[in-house]
């Protein structure tokens, strides 16, 4: 496969995840804010914000509506849904011939969604909207999986997803975890139990963690069903098995060279995230594990990009 | 133009609009009756229910819609997909006609390619005096780069597609030779399979010789032209990428064939060898299909600006380590004044007589046919030398005073830069006309673009895309001026 086809499938899943990621994290909080809580509106965006990477100062105005809408809508707003997605549409219409007519029928689909989004009567209803868009997106990964031949381009598009994955839920613990581990357990009031909500509900994870942990909320089983179940698809341990699949997937598919330095990665990320006990990271530094786990996501791009798609002319024809 | 208008033998209502006059007529012949392989075709639709009718037209859009043979709309609808137009009736060329055809388009493709061979290595035609040096030298798309360059089994030109018109007398004649980038191929394939599946009967009834192994001719015609000691050569078609108008086109060939679809920034040259970037390394190329012209293929060795192609591809190239199809420097034979010289080229190769006549052409570089030329502006079609595609022409007849002045100044400016040819009435075949609710059988002007391969041996599928001025009255067959296209069928006998 051609370097340019499997960077382009690899951003197309990417900026897919990350539109979906952040259509729900905008809908969840939208939906919070009707209730009253101990958490100031102007923390709970911030929040929302640095999750997605701003500046808290810089965008921040008072005025949440309007901030929902420039998160969605804004053409200029590179983390915006509506960038997220046309990012998507772009690199998959470098492909075209690498997708399915079906998904490429799709991706318009929630291209025009995205860039016409006023409904029958001129209006944008953002609490329709945001929750159609996800629909949208996961009909797309559903085609995807469907009509398109499970090979090499599909592990890269794999790749993508999980590695975007991974990246948000950690980076969103990372923005909660303090808010958590200064709660005490004690003071159950309500207030947090809605934040917590919150938070599980960002990654669609409220009903699988209930299963597991019955609704009895608390931070560190919180941290611990996000980070380690090996089941939910969005905790960081699922996506970066997944990850790693499709890392092996591709390698055999490939055939030509040992990918050393990315397996020796993925498979170390892998082992932490499969081997280590909450309570170790508890008693040690949350903080810190997860922005090692932030780093070796990092680490991991860039190794996919050394191995397979820039990797230098000289390395090439040595081997 | 007169309108000797004769009747129709024929009462069928469809045919109410049907006219005829003096440019040759596909289905009817000069006393109105019905041209004997027409029969069939007319008799079938003239039993076609109305309704029939309409389903057959919307199944046939709907294949060409789910077979993605579309062109993508920019602008405001980005991303909405279009199908290109097309007739439902078939243009029928019967057996007798096509061996004529092929005879004669093998003839000058030979000549042609010979003309290339010589003209960049020892420039025997030359010095013999029967091309004028001038001429050859002034041409834009002259490479003087190509110079003592030997390009494997001698071939210049893999793929042709020659435009051909058919005059009042119902001789065929070629108007352009497009001996660089030709497209349109994948529409005649992929109209053909919607033909097939909407009238089965009426295809089979007619014994059609098939075109659909002409991709597997493209392949094994690429393949016999890769460098010396490749038995497995690595063959890709080289795209200009999405925004090129034919890009339809060259996804379609590249699925067919099962090759790579290139673009210049998948391409590096190192040592004078070429690879493509994989995700399993670099792979050496040996044969590229390029679908970019001659200008962008190397930022080194032509435009500096150009980001279409690929630095060094040229110096690989002449090191003879990779084959490009077409070769550099084709445009050459492709020139519209040269094209006045090529029944000369035929006859001083081949000592053959030319099979297909060219279109009577005057040169502006003659002082007595500029003459002619600039008192007959009104009649003539002007053309500049080095377009194609319909650019830079004067239609005469069509023209105001003021465009005729423009032009009389700028033949006096530069007198290579132009040709002129009569303007020509061309043939007419009947077209499906009229909306769903009235659907009548009308002529309108055809041509029809044939396409020849080029390797170990000269190969033409039999067929072409005939493309089709869809506007009553109009000449004009291009697709982005109301032209449409429509299915060629080749008869066994």
């Amino acid at each position: 496969m051609l370097s340019r086809v499997a960077d382009s499938l690899y951003w197309m899943s990417r900026y897919l995840e990350r539109a979906e990621h952040t259509v729900r994290l905008l809908d969840v909080n939208m939906s919070l804010m009707l209730d009253r809580s101990g958490t100031t509106v102007e923390k709970r965006w911030n929040r929302v914000l640095a999750a997605l990477g701003h500046t808290p100062e810089s965008a921040w105005t008072g005025d949440h509506y309007q901030l929902v809408q420039t998160l969605t809508f804004d053409a200029d707003n590179e983390a915006s849904i509506r960038a997220s997605i046309v990012m998507a549409r772009d690199n998959a219409r470098q492909v075209r011939d690498e997708l399915s007519t079906e998904q490429w029928q799709q991706l318009n689909r929630l291209y025009h969604q995205v860039t016409e989004p006023a409904g029958y009567d001129g209006e944008v209803h953002l609490e329709e909207f945001l929750p159609a868009v996800i629909d949208g997106l996961h009909l797309f990964q559903g085609i995807t999986d469907t009509t398109m031949s499970h090979g090499e381009g599909w592990q890269f598009i794999q790749t993508g997803r999980s590695l975007e994955r991974a990246f948000a839920t950690v980076k969103l613990l990372d923005i909660y975890s303090s808010d958590l581990l200064e709660s005490n357990e004690d003071e159950n009031d309500g207030y947090n139990y809605l934040e917590w909500i919150g938070l599980l509900r960002c990654c669609t994870a409220f009903e699988a963690y209930c299963r597991v942990y019955t609704a009895d909320l608390s931070h560190d089983r919180i941290l611990e069903f996000l980070l380690l179940n090996p089941e939910f698809p969005h905790s960081v341990r699922y996506s970066i098995d997944a990850l790693s699949g499709a890392l092996k997937a591709m390698q055999q598919a490939n055939g030509r060279q040992q990918a050393d330095g990315l397996t020796r990665l993925a498979g170390r990320l892998q082992a932490t995230l499969n081997f280590v006990e909450i309570g170790e990271i508890l008693e040690q530094d949350p903080a810190r594990y997860l922005h090692d786990v932030l780093h070796q996501c990092q680490q991991i791009h860039g190794q996919i990009y050394r191995y397979y798609i820039q990797y230098s002319v000289q390395t090439a024809l040595a081997t | 133009m007169s309108t000797g208008s004769v009747s129709l033998h024929n009462s069928n209502p469809a045919l109410r609009d049907y006219f005829l006059d003096d440019a040759y007529d596909e289905m009817f012949d000069a006393a109105g009756e019905v041209r004997p392989h027409y029969q069939v075709l007319l008799d079938a639709f003239q039993n076609m229910p109305e309704q029939e009718l309409r389903r057959r037209k919307q199944s046939a859009d709907l294949s060409f819609l789910t077979q993605g043979i579309t062109f993508t709309v920019y602008g405001r609808n980005e991303g909405t997909e279009r199908i290109f137009p097309y007739d439902l009736l078939p243009r029928i060329v019967t057996a007798a006609e096509w061996a004529h055809i092929e005879k004669g388009l093998t003839q000058r493709i030979t000549a042609l390619n010979h003309f290339l061979r010589d003209v960049y290595n020892e420039g025997k035609i030359l010095a013999d005096g029967k091309v004028p040096r001038e001429i050859v030298y002034s041409c834009r798309h002259f490479r003087r780069e190509m110079r003592g360059l030997q390009v494997p089994r001698n071939v210049y030109i893999a793929v042709t597609g020659t435009d051909l018109l058919r005059l009042n007398d119902g001789s065929f004649v070629v108007l352009e030779d497009n001996l660089r980038v030709p497209s349109g191929v994948s529409y005649m394939l992929t109209s053909r399979r919607v033909m097939k599946r909407i009238f089965p009967q009426l295809y089979g009834a007619y014994g059609v010789r098939p075109i659909d192994h002409y991709t597997q001719l493209l392949l094994s015609t690429l393949r016999s032209l890769a460098p010396e000691g490749r038995p497995e050569p690595t063959i890709v078609l080289l795209t200009p990428g999405v925004y090129n108008s034919a890009y339809f086109e060259h996804t379609y060939l590249a699925r067919q064939m099962g090759i790579e679809l290139v673009e210049g920034r998948d391409l590096v040259t190192h040592d004078n060898f070429v690879y493509m970037r994989t995700t399993a390394g670099l792979k050496r190329i040996d044969v590229i299909y390029r679908r970019v012209d001659d200008d962008f293929i190397d930022p080194l060795a032509f435009r500096s600006d150009s980001i279409l192609g690929a630095a060094g591809l040229f110096n690989a190239y002449r090191a003879g380590n990779v084959t490009l199809a077409n070769a550099f420097g084709t445009g050459l034979a492709d020139d519209k004044a040269l094209y006045a010289y090529v029944p000369a080229i035929i006859r001083y190769y081949l000592g053959e007589e030319p099979i297909l006549n060219n279109v009577e052409t005057f040169l502006l570089t003659d002082p007595v046919q500029r003459q002619h030329v600039l008192a007959n502006l009104d009649k003539l079609v002007v053309k500049a030398v080095g377009e194609s595609g319909g650019y830079g022409m004067l239609i005469g007849p069509h023209s105001s005073a003021e465009q005729r002045e423009d032009f009389r100044r700028k033949i006096e400016e530069n007198p290579r830069n132009y040709i002129a040819q009569p303007t020509l009435d061309f043939s007419r075949a009947p077209c499906l006309m009229g909306g769903p609710a009235s659907a009548s059988i009308e002529p309108r002007h055809v041509d029809l673009r044939p396409y020849i391969l080029f390797g170990d041996k000269v190969q033409i599928v039999p067929g072409g895309l005939t493309r089709v001025a869809l506007r009553k009255g109009s000449l004009v067959v291009n697709s982005s001026q109301g032209g449409g296209s429509k299915d060629t069928w080749v008869l066994n006998d």
